[in-house]
């Protein structure tokens, strides 16, 4: 079966997960983004290439920073965009997914950014758009469910490479709550599939998958022992709606333990950077220090954000 | 296939540009084969404001059908573009779609004063209303369509123009 993400001539027809994505295809997003940053130090931020495009941001799920910057990118792009926040009192109206996508479809969509809560519902609506013969319109993966957020993952790797050239000597280490991270799993599909020698996670075991290692991944449940050398540092947020059940201590407990100091960052390389996906809980996974501090590269994450998401939309919306 | 000698072409083109130089003039080559002849014009003519250099990818009026150019390079502008003399540098002026994707590039970063157009070859069969004001050679006869030309450049950085047919 063809990859549902690529059209007949193998080029991008949706971004739903970076999982399965060829080794080209994120090289070139990425090379594709490159020239995309320059466009924010003009004095007019904009390109022609989504001229007359309707793109709209569908989000089931609350955000900011991915909503925003896919607007932005967008509108330099020169798309119009509608911004949809289906809370659940509209959805409690009784209207299916599919029958949303189908009226937007209607008002001319040429493309759907989407979060939702549960994982696989950009993919359904990418085979609804297939199976009804809609190949022009596409589909955005902005975060489904603890699935996949493949833009987040590029912009990581876009991130890596723009400071440490490329991938081939590094170790690079994803800290935190990996279980519920849609973003953790991205980042490991692109540093797998982008040949990076050594990828580890560090988490307590209440916070990692079981078969994490099955990912091609090394395990740490000793935040020391595992920075120890690294390249490179991506912290995950710990999602505070969590910490209400059995699977942690107290956020001073788990800061004790698992947030990043500059004590524990000293065991990395000294060159070492800092990622976080955003938004940062400072105090819990990572000191006010380190966020601020010489190694972080947080806010170039957010900047590069935008030129990631122009380079998928421009390629995207191109066929 | 050479046909045309572009090491004497690019000389030819510096001495038509030499006269019209001023402290002020400043040039953009237009990836790739452009900005290979940019670079030599630019230190030939000793030319004041740091090379620009454009990528119009990202401006073609081609996207819709043909997509986005493979690898789009990145464009730089090194100079304030406000009220400023810019000489656009191409290999080959064909269609005039390229120089007017360069054009609209261009204005993106301010109003210029002026720009015009230096050409190593007009090749013939515009379809927009644009014309080189330095030019090395004018083929007597518009190239079939099927027949590429463009600005080589070689290891030790000796310029070429090549001749290809297209599949």
């Amino acid at each position: 079966m063809r990859n549902p993400q690529l059209n007949k001539h193998g080029e991008l027809q949706h971004l739903l997960t970076l999982d399965g994505l060829p080794r080209d295809i994120i090289t070139a997003i990425l090379d594709t983004a490159a020239p995309f940053t320059e466009v924010a130090e003009r004095e007019v931020k904009k390109l022609p290439l989504l001229r007359g495009k309707s793109v709209f941001n569908l989000f089931f799920e609350n955000s900011t920073r991915t909503r925003t910057t896919f607007e932005i990118a967008a509108k330099r792009l020169s798309a119009d965009v509608v911004n949809l926040n289906i809370n659940t009192s509209s959805a409690s109206k009784g209207e299916s997914l599919l029958d949303t996508v189908d009226n937007l479809c209607a008002m001319q969509a040429d493309m759907f950014v989407v979060r939702h809560a549960a994982s696989g519902a950009p993919m359904l609506i990418a085979q609804h758009l297939q199976a009804t013969g809609r190949d022009h319109i596409h589909v955005v993966n902005a975060g489904d469910g603890r699935h996949a957020h493949p833009t987040q993952g590029l912009l990581d790797m876009y991130t890596i490479r723009h400071f440490k050239q490329d991938f081939a000597n590094l170790t690079v280490a994803i800290v935190g709550d990996v279980l519920h991270s849609r973003v953790a799993r991205s980042q490991i599909a692109a540093l797998t599939t982008l040949g990076v020698p050594e990828v580890r996670v560090i988490g307590p075991r209440t916070l990692l998958p079981t078969d994490v290692e099955k990912l091609g991944v090394r395990v740490f449940h000793d935040m020391r022992e595992g920075l120890k050398g690294v390249d490179v540092v991506m912290m995950l947020r710990l999602q505070n709606e969590r910490m209400n059940g059995a699977l942690l201590p107290t956020p001073q407990e788990y800061f004790k333990v698992w947030g990043l100091t500059a004590d524990k960052l000293a065991l990395a390389r000294p060159d070492a950077i800092v990622l976080h996906p955003g938004p940062m809980n400072r105090g819990v996974e990572i000191d006010s220090a380190v966020a601020d501090g010489a190694q972080a590269v947080i806010l170039p994450q957010v900047t590069f954000g935008i030129a990631v998401r122009m380079a998928v939309m421009s390629m995207l919306g191109s066929h | 296939m050479n046909i045309l000698d572009a090491e004497a072409l690019c000389r030819q083109l510096a001495e038509q540009i030499r006269p019209h130089v001023t402290p002020a003039t400043a040039l953009v080559g237009i990836y790739t084969g452009g900005l290979w002849l940019a670079e030599r014009l630019h230190k030939e003519l000793g030319i004041n404001p740091p090379l620009g250099a454009i990528d119009v990818s990202f401006y073609r009026d081609d996207y819709g059908s043909k997509g986005l150019h493979a690898k789009p390079q990145r464009t730089e502008i090194p100079f304030s573009v406000e009220s400023a003399h810019i000489i656009l540098v191409d290999d080959v002026l064909y269609t005039g779609r390229t120089t007017r994707a360069a054009l609209n590039g261009l204005f993106d970063f301010g109003r210029p004063a002026r720009i015009e157009l230096a050409v190593l070859v007009d090749r013939g069969s515009r379809e927009l209303p644009i014309a080189a004001r330095y030019c090395a050679h004018t083929l007597p006869d518009a190239l079939p369509r099927d027949q590429n030309l463009e600005l080589q450049r070689d290891e030790a950085g000796k310029l070429t123009l090549e001749l290809t047919q297209l599949a």
